[in-house]
Order: C-alpha cells, then sequence, then structure tokens
C-alpha cells in the first residue's frame, strides 16, 4: 500500500529499514565483503600449495595451523556467507515482492531480524579467528572427533565459536525462508496463478523449502558437537559410546540439498536472462518447474554418496549411487530446456547474457564430472581428491559467483536507477571466464593423478612431485591470482556505475515480468498502485504484435 | 587412462580404471561434446540480425517436446549403464571378500600409520608379528585381508598405485581385501583430514617378491603382537 512516507534518517532508512529492497542491498554488500575475505583466504593458501614454504604476500609464511584453518575457512564462508546471502537472501528478497506484484514481503520486521541475525553471525564468525588457538581447522564437514575434542583438533576455542556462527546464519536464513514462501504463496498481484510466477520466483521458493526441512538435523547435530566440545557428552565419541559417523549423516543430510538450495536460484536468474536477451518464450515452462521440483526432492535421498568410503555398510553405497545417478535426468532435462530456448531466437550477447550463458557453459563441467563420484566404483579412488575438488567448483562457482554476477548486471539498472558499463562488463565476463577455466581444469588432472585433499605441502610424497604436478599446481595458482585481479574490473565498474553511470528507463532490457514496470530503483512500496496480471512471464515474440515483448501487467 | 600416470598394481585397480574410462566415455566424450556443440552453435546461429524475429514456441508441444523427451530417455539408459558397470566394481573392491592368504593391521594415528605384519608364521597376534611405521611390506600376489582401525580420529587409508581408498574410524575395525600384482614401492596417503599433520602422514607401501619378503622377515626379529 503505498502511503506517504515521512523523512527519514540515514539509519533508520538504510540499517533499521524494514524495506525489502534495502535488506537485499545489505544482504549483498554483506556477502560481497565476505567474499573478498574468502577469495584472499584462498589465495594464501594456493600460494602455499605451488610455492611451498614462501613468505606469502600479505600474509606471510602458512604453517600447517594456517593452512587447515584457510582451507576451512575459505569453504565455509564462500557456502554459507557468499552463496546463501547474495543468492537467496539478496535475490530472494528483492525479486519476490517485486516479481510478483506485492509492496513488500509478509513480515518486513522478521525479514529485518533475518539479516541482522546473519550479521551477527558473520561478526561471530570473525572472532573465531582471533580466540586462543585460532579459527576452525577442521574442514568445512567438521568431522568428529577431530573437531569435538580440543585435544585432536587443537582449536577447541574457535571451533565452538565456529559451530555458534553457523547455527545463528540458519537461523537467519529460516527466519528469512519463511517470509520468502508466505510471501510468494499470499501476496501474488490479481490474476498472477503459479503458472504465471517467474522462474526465479519458483527457483528461490523450492530453494527454501528444501532449505528448511534439511537444516533441522544439521541444527540438532551443531548443538550435539558444541555439547561434546564444551559440555563433555559423547555424541560423536566412540571411547563412550557415542559415534562419529552419526555426524557425517547429520551433516550431509543438510549438506546436499544445500548444493540445490543454491543451484536453484542461479538456474531462475539463468531462465530469466535467457528469456529476454533471445527475445524466447521459455521452453516448456511447467518441464522447468518440475524438474526443479523433482531436483529437490531426490535432493534428499543421495547424501550417502559422500560416505561411499567412509565406513558406512557398503551395500548402502548401492542404494546411494543409484538415487544419485537418477538426480542427473531432472538435472539434465533442465539443461536440454534452457539450450532448448535458444533455438529460434534472436540472441544478443550483452553482459547479462554472457554470464547466463557462462553458467550453462561451466555447469555442464560440473555436472558431467558429477556422475564420477555418483558412481560408487569410480568414487573409490577419486573420493578426496582434487578431482571432487575440481568438481564441485564447476557447481559452485556457476552458481555462486558466475550466476551471482548474472543476476547483478542483470538487475543493476533496476536496483540502483544506472547502468553499469559494458566494457568494462564484457572485460570483467572474459578475464573471470577464462581465469577461472584454467585454475580448475588441471586441478581435475592432479586429481586424476593422486593429489589428494587438504595437503599444505605435497613434498611429502615422491609420487606427487613430480616437475608436471608441481607445473600444473603452479599454473592454477597463477590463474587464481589472475581472476582476482579481474574482479577489480567488477568493483570499480560496480562502485563508479553507482555514481555515474548512465541514467536507467523502466524497462531498459524490454523485459515482461512485474518489476520493470515500476522506476528504476523502485520507491518504498514499489508501485503507486499494484499492478494486475494478465499473461505468464515469457510472451517474447508473439506473431502478430508489434513488439517483441509483452508485459504481464498490461491488458490484452 | 588413469594407469598411463598411476600405475595399477592391484587386482582390481583394471576395474576401477575401466569404470571411469566408461563414464569418460558415455558422459565426456559422447554427452559432453555433444551438448556444448549445440549450445555453442545456437548461440552463434541464432544471434541477433536486422529484420529477423525470434520464433515464438512454447515446448509445450508433442513435436516440440520430444527434443527434449528424446535426449531425456537417453540420458536414462546410460545411466543405467553406468549403474551397472559402477555397482559391479564397487562389489568387487568393498563388497565381495575373496580367500585371503594373509591378514595385516593397518593403525592410524596422528600423525603416522603403523603396521602390523603378521610375520613367519603367517598368523596375526602370535609372537612373531612384525611391528613397522610408515612402511608395509607386502608380498607380490598374496591375498590381503586388511583390519583398519583409528587411535583418534578419522584418517583415510589411500593407495592411489592400488585404486583403494577406506576411511579409518575410532571405535571400529574396518576389513576389506587387497592383492599385489607387481613388486615396487609407492605412496600411501592420509586423504581424509585429521589435524595439523595431516600433510605429514606419508607412508610407503613395499610390495616385494617372495624371496625379498622372506628376507626381509627373516632380518626382524619379532617385536611383540599389538601394543
Amino acid at each position: 500500500m503505498a502511503v506517504h512516507h515521512a523523512p527519514e534518517s540515514w539509519v533508520r532508512k538504510y540499517l533499521l529499514s524494514t524495506d525489502h529492497k534495502i535488506i537485499c542491498f545489505q544482504y549483498m554488500f554483506t556477502g560481497m565483503a565476505l567474499a573478498i575475505v574468502g577469495g584472499f583466504f584462498s589465495y594464501v593458501f594456493r600460494m602455499q600449495m605451488a610455492f611451498p614454504g614462501m613468505n606469502v604476500p600479505g600474509w606471510g609464511l602458512v604453517t600447517p595451523a594456517d593452512y587447515n584453518m584457510l582451507v576451512t575457512n575459505h569453504g565455509a564462508i564462500m557456502i554459507f556467507w557468499v552463496a546463501m546471502p547474495v543468492l537467496i537472501a539478496a535475490f530472494g528478497n528483492y525479486l519476490i515482492p517485486l516479481m510478483i506484484g506485492a509492496d513488500d514481503m509478509v513480515f518486513p520486521k522478521i525479514n529485518r531480524l533475518s539479516y541482522q541475525i546473519f550479521l551477527l553471525s558473520a561478526v561471530v564468525l570473525f572472532v573465531s579467528f582471533f580466540v586462543d588457538g585460532g579459527g576452525s581447522a577442521g574442514a568445512w564437514t567438521m568431522y568428529p572427533p577431530l573437531m569435538s575434542k580440543d585435544e585432536y583438533s587443537l582449536t577447541g576455542t574457535g571451533s565452538s565459536v565456529f559451530l555458534v556462527a553457523i547455527a545463528l546464519e540458519f537461523v537467519a536464513f529460516l527466519l528469512g525462508g519463511i517470509n520468502f514462501v508466505t510471501t510468494a504463496m499470499n501476496a501474488r498481484a490479481p490474476g498472477m496463478r503459479y503458472q504465471d510466477i517467474p522462474i526465479v520466483v519458483w527457483m528461490i521458493v523450492i530453494a527454501t523449502v528444501v532449505f528448511m526441512a534439511s537444516v533441522g538435523p544439521l541444527v540438532a547435530g551443531a548443538i550435539m558437537m558444541l555439547f561434546d566440545q564444551q559440555l563433555g557428552t559423547a555424541f560423536f565419541d566412540p571411547n563412550r559410546g557415542g559415534d562419529p559417523i552419526l555426524w557425517q549423516h547429520l551433516f550431509w543430510f543438510f549438506g546436499h540439498p544445500e548444493v540445490y538450495v543454491v543451484l536453484l536460484p542461479a538456474t531462475g536468474i539463468t531462465a530469466e536472462i535467457i528469456t529476454v536477451f533471445s527475445r524466447k518464450k521459455l521452453f516448456a515452462y511447467m518441464t522447468v518447474v518440475n524438474t526443479a521440483i523433482a531436483t529437490g526432492i531426490l535432493s534428499f535421498l543421495v547424501w550417502a554418496h559422500h560416505q561411499f568410503v567412509a565406513g558406512i555398510d557398503p551395500r548402502m553405497a548401492n542404494i546411494f549411487t543409484v538415487t544419485t545417478l537418477i538426480i542427473s535426468i531432472p538435472v539434465a532435462e533442465m539443461m536440454f530446456v534452457y539450450i532448448a530456448t535458444l533455438y529460434g531466437g534472436s540472441i544478443t550477447l550483452a553482459t547479462p547474457m554472457l554470464w547466463a550463458l557462462g553458467f550453462i557453459f561451466t555447469f555442464l563441467i560440473g555436472g558431467v564430472t558429477g556422475i564420477f563420484l555418483g558412481a560408487s566404483g569410480a568414487d573409490i579412488y577419486l573420493h578426496d581428491t582434487y578431482f571432487v575438488l575440481a568438481h564441485f567448483h564447476y557447481t559452485f562457482f556457476p552458481i555462486a559467483i558466475i550466476g551471482a554476477f548474472a543476476g547483478i548486471t542483470f538487475w543493476f539498472p533496476k536496483m540502483f536507477g544506472r547502468h553499469m558499463n559494458e566494457t568494462l562488463g564484457k572485460i570483467h565476463f572474459w578475464g573471470t571466464f577464462f581465469g577461472f577455466n584454467a585454475i580448475f581444469i588441471p586441478l581435475f588432472i592432479t586429481g586424476v593423478l593422486g593429489d589428494h585433499r587438504r595437503i599444505f605441502d605435497y613434498s611429502n610424497f615422491p609420487e606427487l612431485t613430480t616437475p608436471m604436478m608441481d607445473g600444473m599446481r603452479q599454473f592454477a595458482t597463477i590463474s587464481l591470482i589472475v581472476m582476482l585481479g579481474f574482479q577489480l574490473v567488477f568493483l570499480y565498474n560496480f562502485l563508479t556505475s553507482l555514481v555515474w553511470g548512465r541514467k536507467a528507463e523502466k524497462n531498459p532490457w524490454l523485459a515482461n515480468t512485474l518489476e520493470w514496470t515500476t522506476d528504476s530503483p523502485p520507491p518504498h512500496g514499489n508501485w503507486p498502485e499494484l499492478p494486475t496480471v494478465y499473461r505468464g512471464p515469457y510472451e517474447y515474440s508473439v506473431p502478430d504484435r508489434k513488439d517483441d515483448f509483452w508485459p504481464q501487467n498490461v491488458p490484452s | 587412462m588413469i594407469e598411463k600416470w598411476v600405475p595399477a598394481i592391484s587386482s582390481y585397480a583394471a576395474n576401477v580404471d575401466f569404470i571411469f574410462d566408461l563414464i569418460f566415455y558415455i558422459v565426456i566424450v559422447f554427452w559432453f561434446v555433444l551438448v556444448q556443440a549445440v549450445f555453442l552453435w545456437l548461440v552463434v546461429r541464432y544471434r541477433k540480425r536486422d529484420g529477423v524475429r525470434a520464433q515464438y514456441i512454447s515446448g509445450e508441444l508433442a513435436h516440440e517436446k520430444k527434443w527434449i523427451s528424446y535426449p531425456h530417455y537417453l540420458v536414462l539408459l546410460c545411466d543405467v549403464v553406468i549403474l551397472v558397470a559402477a555397482i559391479r566394481v564397487w562389489y568387487i573392491v568393498k563388497q565381495d571378500m575373496p580367500p585371503t592368504d594373509e591378514t595385516v593391521r593397518i593403525v592410524a594415528q596422528q600423525w603416522a600409520w603403523s603396521f602390523v605384519h603378521a610375520g613367519a608364521d603367517g598368523r596375526l597376534d602370535t609372537p612373531d608379528d612384525i611391528r613397522t611405521v610408515d612402511d608395509l611390506h607386502l608380498q607380490v600376489g598374496k591375498t590381503y585381508e586388511f583390519k583398519l582401525e583409528s587411535r583418534d580420529v578419522i584418517h583415510s587409508f589411500s593407495v592411489p598405485v592400488f585404486r583403494l581408498k577406506q576411511d579409518a574410524i575410532p571405535g571400529r575395525v574396518v576389513t576389506g581385501w587387497f592383492k599385489p600384482i607387481a613388486t615396487g614401492e609407492h605412496d600411501i596417503q592420509c586423504a581424509e583430514i585429521c589435524g595439523f599433520g595431516h600433510g605429514l602422514m606419508p607412508g610407503r607401501i613395499v610390495i616385494e617378491t617372495p624371496e625379498a619378503h622372506v628376507a626381509w622377515i627373516a632380518s626382524h626379529g619379532p617385536s611383540g603382537a599389538g601394543e
């Protein structure tokens, strides 16, 4: 409801706002800041791996303790404090109300609380780096008994603070998730049927449901681990009747669905962009929705493929091999649909489209290499090698980085009322795209050749210190530095465009969905008068119409 | 193709290499190349041209949908082929236990491997057992049962040339088997992060001819069973 708003102080407007758009920016900027920290960590440990014993500029000597702390927190930060806040929270907050024609989330104050708890979780994470013994260092998967006993991990305090940070972060996303689902179900514009909802909203809502349904066991697990660490309980202590494998089940029951929690929003962003920039109706809308739901359901049935060689009953591995290979079917089908959408299009390679196409190209590599790992027989060899690492970076990087850049470059004009620079955008895309592939293609090979994970110096392993293996590790590290360098282009482009970018009109990309029918940037309350919906979101190039787009709110 | 770089010297290494190759040909050489080729071709072919409008295709009609449903069935078929092959290899390596000649105990701890060899009498837990740290001595052609234990945290016994990996779980004895088929000396890795010294936990596996192995046993006096 567009009521008159009194002028607000800066603090009220930007820090304590209940406006979903401001909360999006809070999540987005926090996520970007933490991405810089996570990226810096990867630079430090990759330098040590490529040039063991070197004095890394900006850090110094990397001890084995440093190394384990850096890889642990790189993983945790990138997943929990970058991918989740940017893809789910930032885009979910921004897009759900604007794309379904609502003036805000249904619970704006819960939304504000969600970000505040998230910010607190990030602060707690930073505290964990500075406590006695240093930050948590037992990998982001936190397997006990290593992580449940100080005498094994030597980072007892850090591990406990880290667990508190993770638990707080989950609380934040549970609060946000309640909002997303309720808003999408109840606050849609008049006339918007389920099949008129833009795919990205479907994806974020399905992802949120998957998250909320999978996170419970891990929150319980985190509390049990905290009790083991601090109160001397024995949930995971085999000497006193506990079971360390139990943690792995609790962790991966959440951990695998989590992959799809971040994947789905990225595929949703891709769907919006490829339809706009190929001027095409999305191929088989309902198939996309159905594959997303199928993927969400199946994602609950595959977790033990992370544990094939972890000491579970070997017969159980067969069941999880079957479910894991089955999940390839809906995901492959979704990719086929996106590729089919390009057929007969009129494709413009603007920066957002490059990112969206880059997502499809790189995610396919991540998808196909997953088959090697899901097949139990091959996983015996590949488990816990760099092949696994390269595989999941080929899923998470397209999702969390390429997908996020696609979304940011696409909605930037709407968010900030200005355009980003196209030339700099393209330089940034190609630098990131080639840089990324140059990092991880060599790591597939070192993995197949036997490099196992989380080793700070391979010189103890004669078979892994050949000139070829060393060369590939160094090549990957140099590629990382180049790729990180190209991110400066983005930061420069982003910040200068905020101030000096060319002014954007309401609908610069000539798109159909509702967010493009209001001002750029949208005012508090989003529309002076809330829109009504008359058709689906992808009516591009409809025959016998002059315009090749047909906004959802225009009466026939 | 793994065997070109990493020697395959256990009896089942060839099975693991086979499933890797099978997946490589089906998934990379066929699917990946095909899909990327179609994808890139579409991007080039349907670039925006003046005066050419995009087509209006809903993708809901049967003759349109077949373009994704046929590939869908083919994916399903490929999945079944890979599944059968993967489970077969898994069964050989992890589920089946062939008759074994000797048993070896492998004990992981922060941050070392220790091994208990059966010694001259070929039986474990007798006075002539030979205990070593970091070096596992095996005789080529013998089938070994291993009993894998951990004293503290989870470790993972990984021998790339065997294509074998198995986590060691404190409080449990995990059994398995291997049969070395060529002599030589190779790396043993710990493949599960186990604390600050995770990178300092290399072991060596020494596979000897029967004569050399007997000589090695003879050169080691019994060092007592168990602890």
